[in-house]
């Protein structure tokens, strides 16, 4: 079978302008869906299988279904604080097809009967901010979004929301206290957003690449992109592949691509030609794999029983030159950094597991150190508001179990047994192959 | 923070009438097309907005700027405190004229993101944080910028340079007054 492209195959094109996205075919979907009825593209949305691709892999359509019957107004949070670390997928759909997250949004919209949409993106997304407010400018002249959305009697306005650096409001309810003009601190679940969320009312809060499905699966309808997927889970998704690989890049696969092939095949495996030693495989929350775990299929379910998870689709790949325990405290610095402060278990937990390996590391940890690490985590563990404390005790808990000789060697060795260049051989340059473009 | 940041810490307006009037003037003239992205009753959602404005007028978020945008908004000023001091894009305190911010997170530590940071602390003679005597660069360590694919990467002013070496560093260096 030939690879099917769902989401990238406009980018080698890099015309992200709105005539260059209607002269192959662009907005046709649309006019499609507003001449069906809104629940029948709920029930395709439905049938498609597609699962939110941020990290959690909700069923989309599912999610819809939560909203209540007779609330009004909804809102529509589109999720483009991409902050995971190893994820950097939704950039690209901005930069190089943006009317395809416009007409997503506007499909959306529709079937929902949403007529306010925000599009929150990260801060440090300038470049993106001002790809996405070009198209939406270009879209609201065309008539395509604004009072009368092709002439249809349904009025949609879209805005961006830019964040100002902060990774917990990726978070969905951080984001949309963010939107509401405050710091990103998340709120207790239930209630859901879909019941109560943006001002208090009813809220869908969807991925960039999961709304840029959308057009697709109305041109081509449910059933067809969930025979692109595995079962219970349809459709591409956008790989994003880092660390040490020869073609770093933006892979579009199918759900259920094999994750060894992806590294040595796609990717070119290590440009030092030694083994692969570790993977992160959905972004820094995701528990590592070793390098005899890795032939397995990247789909939701399929990672979860292989002890880690999908999530965001960042895959960052290490070489045997790479030190485990420099690795995980470079994470651990990271939650330490990026968490709000509004759960003890998190605010202080987060320091204290960076400060420990920062000790192993430097050769002043002890056995009881690692002990700590094998314990600490789960104390953080469903411990918080939000999921920011399990993301940062996952990776610790993981490395440990799975790379446990590494951190007693450590102790052993009173230091780092691979030395000062811990972070491994690497090549300055790199040609990365982003959804076929090579930069 | 240093002795030198304190002492211009310590200068900083404190109210809104210490503000130059015609910089005041151009935030008046470009807010409302901020707030006018919300609904009428929720103007008080377009502070992060509202605080980046005011960031690019007024450099940076002294306390008299602070005001400035919580009374614009109808806002109490613990809320523009709150939201200025929790994002790390916000400048609380003076920066140069130029912010340098390199990510070495993972994706970039493994492609020599740390590398590149020792390499601009050396050349800018400054640590994380810290602004050149001349007031040119701040140089600042920050987490994953998302550019992971084509590591490593840094922001200068809030473009985006990735693939970067010890020498594509030092051209782009140059290349800031």
């Amino acid at each position: 079978m030939s690879e099917i492209f769902v989401l990238t195959k406009r980018w080698p094109k890099k015309d992200p302008s709105l005539a260059g996205y209607r002269a192959d075919g662009g907005y046709r979907s649309l006019e499609k869906a507003l001449s069906m009825k809104p629940e029948e593209i709920v029930e395709q949305v439905k049938i498609s299988n597609l699962r939110g691709r941020g990290g959690a892999g909700f069923p989309t359509g599912v999610k819809w279904t939560f909203l209540p019957k007779d609330v009004r107004p909804r809102y529509l949070c589109v999720n483009a604080d991409e902050s995971e670390p190893g994820t950097c997928k939704d950039r690209y759909v901005i930069e190089f097809d943006p009317h395809s997250l416009v007409e997503g949004i506007a499909i959306t919209c529709y079937a929902l009967d949403i007529h306010l949409a925000y599009i929150y993106i990260r801060g440090e997304f300038a470049k993106q901010a001002r790809v996405l407010d070009q198209a939406l400018a270009e879209a609201r002249a065309a008539g395509l979004i604004g009072p009368k959305i092709a002439g249809r009697d349904f009025a949609l306005e879209v805005h961006v929301a830019r964040g100002a650096g902060a990774y917990i409001c990726g978070e969905e309810s951080a984001l949309m206290e963010s939107l509401e003009g405050k710091k990103g601190y998340p709120r207790f679940k239930p209630p859901f957003p879909a019941i109560v969320g943006l001002w208090g009312k009813p809220t869908i809060i969807n991925n960039v690449e999961t709304l840029a499905n959308l057009p697709w699966i109305v041109e081509h309808g449910g059933a067809a992109f969930a025979a692109l997927g595995a079962p219970k889970s349809g459709g591409t998704r956008l790989f994003c592949v880092s660390g040490n690989v020869k073609r770093p890049g933006i892979y579009e696969k199918p759900v259920h691509y094999n994750l060894k092939k992806l590294i040595v095949e796609d990717c070119g495996g290590p440009p030092s030609g030694l083994p692969v030693k570790a993977v992160i495989p959905g972004g820094s929350s995701s528990p590592v794999l070793r390098g005899d775990e890795i032939d397995v299929s990247m789909e939701f379910d399929a990672l979860k029983a292989a002890g880690t998870m999908a999530g965001s689709g960042g895959v960052i790949v290490m070489d045997e030159s790479v030190c485990m325990v420099r690795a995980l405290s470079r994470i651990a610095m990271f939650y330490a950094e990026e968490s709000c402060g509004q759960c003890t278990p998190c605010r202080q937990g987060t320091p204290w597991m960076e400060q420990i390996l920062e000790r192993l590391e430097h050769g002043e940890g002890t056995r009881a150190d690692v002990e700590l690490l094998e314990q600490l985590p789960g104390n953080i563990m469903g411990q918080t508001i939000c999921a920011l404390g399990d993301a940062a005790a996952m990776p610790v808990q993981s490395f440990v179990k799975k790379f446990k000789k590494e951190f007693l060697d450590h102790v052993e060795h009173r230091g780092c047994p691979l030395g000062d260049k811990a972070w491994g051989v690497y090549r300055e340059t790199r040609e990365a192959l982003i959804g076929g473009i090579r930069q | 923070m240093s002795h030198h940041d304190h002492a211009v810490a310590e200068r900083a307006p404190q109210d809104v009438a210490e503000l130059p009037k015609d910089r005041v003037s151009r935030f008046d003239a470009e807010l409302p097309a901020i707030v006018g992205r919300y609904p009428p009753d929720h103007q008080e959602a377009a502070m992060l907005p509202a605080l980046r404005l005011a960031q690019e007028i007024f450099d940076w978020l002294s306390p008299a700027v602070q005001k400035l945008v919580a009374d614009r908004l109808g806002a109490p000023v613990l809320r523009a405190e709150e939201v200025a001091t929790f994002y790390v894009m916000y400048h609380t305190h003076p920066v140069g004229r130029h912010v340098v911010e390199v990510c070495t997170n993972v994706s970039c530590a493994l492609t020599g993101g740390f590398d590149i940071f020792e390499h601009l602390k050396a050349r800018l003679g400054v640590e994380n944080g810290g602004t050149t005597r001349d007031g040119r660069i701040t140089l600042r360590q920050v987490e994953c910028l998302g550019s992971c694919a084509t590591a490593p990467a840094m922001l200068v002013d809030e473009e985006m340079h990735e693939r970067l070496t010890p020498e594509a560093v030092d051209r782009i260096l140059g290349g800031l007054k």
